[in-house]
């Protein structure tokens, strides 16, 4: 379980987040939405322990992790999958390394264990038989995929994703919202998406934050807030810029 | 409209700043020292970069400053008052005290200290370095201690083969350029020679490849705004580095001499 309380973020003079509240329960499928700078990633980051609040506390699975130091906060870490925006990939290591340098670090599998869990952990994101090329021969969305195949790894019970699908194709945003489901309907994941493509909350979340001038405007199912009477909401929902 | 009058006191303050993060990210570094054999196999990659990639262009720089100081030493002795066979221990000690080291400090700014920047600077803003700590990865382990470690152990490495063949330049050249035979050669180097001497360049080249690697990795770790950022932390990499050499060579030389 995720819990964040009175969460605050500035840079400089300029406030991020402002009086953050919500949880994420197990198995829950959580979407954080928002215009671009409203403070979605650095709220992601906050829970991963990336960036430090400036106040607030954030729970997970009943620790406080604003305080952790450097190694109690791998501990937690070796239990949450991260997918970065473009991949994040190693651009020194091939596909597989990429994979497999997550597993030595926080599993205790042999190296065939290891090799077998690389194949199967590509093979889930249909990446099959990639494991000797290298980041730079990737397109975006196989780096994408290649990016939730390291995340999944380690079979962790949280999986991040920040802003898995911007950038993409139609079919390619489908196939990656497809991949999410199939992680989530396991039930023993509980994920973040961070997000500002409407199509990837219908698809995969089972609720949704927006997130607007560092605050959350917006709790509740994505059948809700269609159907919300707010201009800000239909705003980002709609896409309709001339709203506001 | 007086902005401009803040600026020293801003630029100050910055500078005070980057020496605060700059010292707790060697203090980070020096506490996982300890975990050194963890990361054995990324310290071995990096003297093969830092140090035996970096061969060739030390050879070539210590060969030509070795000839130079020759040539010059000769023009100096040209009134035939100095006799011929001092030109030996000129470039003997000119080599091994200072420029060996501070050639091959200079040279390795540009070779190594921009690339370990840019390389560490690109991993940051693609957020490679997010997506290390994500995977329970302590950074300053994996990416700052292998690169500093590796030039401690190379660059002294690295300066020795810059002895010798600033050594072998100035010879080559003092036979070709005056009427100094390869015994009278080796009579001057053999006569101003002290082990001491040696030993100097050799831990003015420790101080050195620590200072250029740990000042790349710091500019590289922190920075930020994407390519101009990367492009930024490079310069300033090489601008600092070269300040720092000089800088250390002249606190080196007062203490140790």
């Amino acid at each position: 379980m995720i819990e964040v309380k009175n969460l605050f973020k500035s840079y400089g003079d300029k406030g991020v987040l402002s009086d953050i509240n919500f949880s994420v329960v197990q198995g829950q499928s959580v979407a954080i939405v928002g215009k671009s700078g409203a403070g979605k990633s650095v709220l992601l980051k906050c829970l991963i322990g990336l960036v430090k609040p400036d106040e607030g506390t954030i729970y997970i699975d009943n620790k406080l992790i604003n305080t952790m130091s450097f190694r109690q906060l791998q501990k937690i870490r070796s239990n949450i999958g991260m997918v970065f925006q473009f991949g994040a990939l190693f651009d020194s290591m091939t596909v597989g390394e990429n994979i497999s340098l997550a597993l030595h670090k926080l599993t205790k599998l042999s190296d065939d264990e290891i090799k077998e869990r690389v194949f199967n952990s590509l093979k889930d994101v249909d990446m099959a038989d990639t494991e000797d090329l290298m980041p730079s021969e990737l397109s975006g969305g196989m780096k994408k995929r290649v990016g939730i195949a390291r995340a999944i790894a380690a079979k962790p019970t949280y999986l991040f994703y920040d802003e898995p699908t911007t950038g993409l194709d139609p079919v390619m945003t489908d196939s990656i919202n497809r991949l999410i489901l199939k992680f989530q309907s396991t039930g023993k994941v509980t994920s973040v998406i961070i997000t500002h493509e409407m199509r990837t909350v219908y698809d995969v979340a089972n609720r949704v934050l927006l997130l607007h001038d560092g605050k959350i405007w917006f709790d509740g199912s994505p059948e809700e807030i269609k159907n919300v009477d707010d201009l800000v909401i239909q705003q980002f929902i709609t896409g309709n810029s001339t709203l506001v | 409209m007086f902005r401009f009058l803040l600026y020293p006191f801003n630029l100050l303050i910055d500078s005070l700043e980057g020496v605060g993060r700059y010292v707790e990210l060697m203090a980070s570094m020096f506490r996982s020292l300890f975990s050194w054999h963890k990361n054995l196999s990324l310290i071995v990659d990096q003297m093969f970069h830092i140090g035996v990639l970096s061969i060739p262009i030390v050879i070539l720089t210590s060969l030509f400053s070795g000839m130079v100081t020759s040539v010059q030493a000769a023009y100096q002795f040209e009134s035939g008052f100095v006799p011929n066979w001092f030109v030996g221990s000129i470039v003997g000690e000119s080599v091994l005290m200072e420029l060996a080291p501070m050639m091959t400090g200079l040279v390795m700014t540009g070779r190594i200290g921009a690339t370990i920047a840019a390389e560490i600077g690109t991993m940051r803003v693609s957020e490679q370095i997010d997506a290390l700590e994500s995977l329970s990865f302590d950074p300053v382990s994996f990416l700052i201690l292998p690169r500093v470690l590796a030039a401690a152990i190379m660059f002294p490495i690295l300066i020795i083969i810059a002895d010798c063949f600033g050594i072998i330049g100035g010879l080559f050249a003092a036979v070709n350029a005056m009427d100094v035979s390869h015994l009278e050669f080796i009579r001057g180097l053999r006569n101003w020679f002290r082990p001491w001497d040696a030993w100097f360049g050799l831990i003015k080249g420790l101080f050195f490849g620590v200072a250029i690697t740990s000042i790349a990795c710091y500019q590289g770790y922190y920075t930020t705004g994407g390519a101009t950022g990367v492009g930024r932390a490079t310069t300033a990499t090489v601008v600092i580095s070269c300040v720092a050499i000089v800088f250390l060579d002249y606190i080196l030389a007062a203490i140790l001499l």
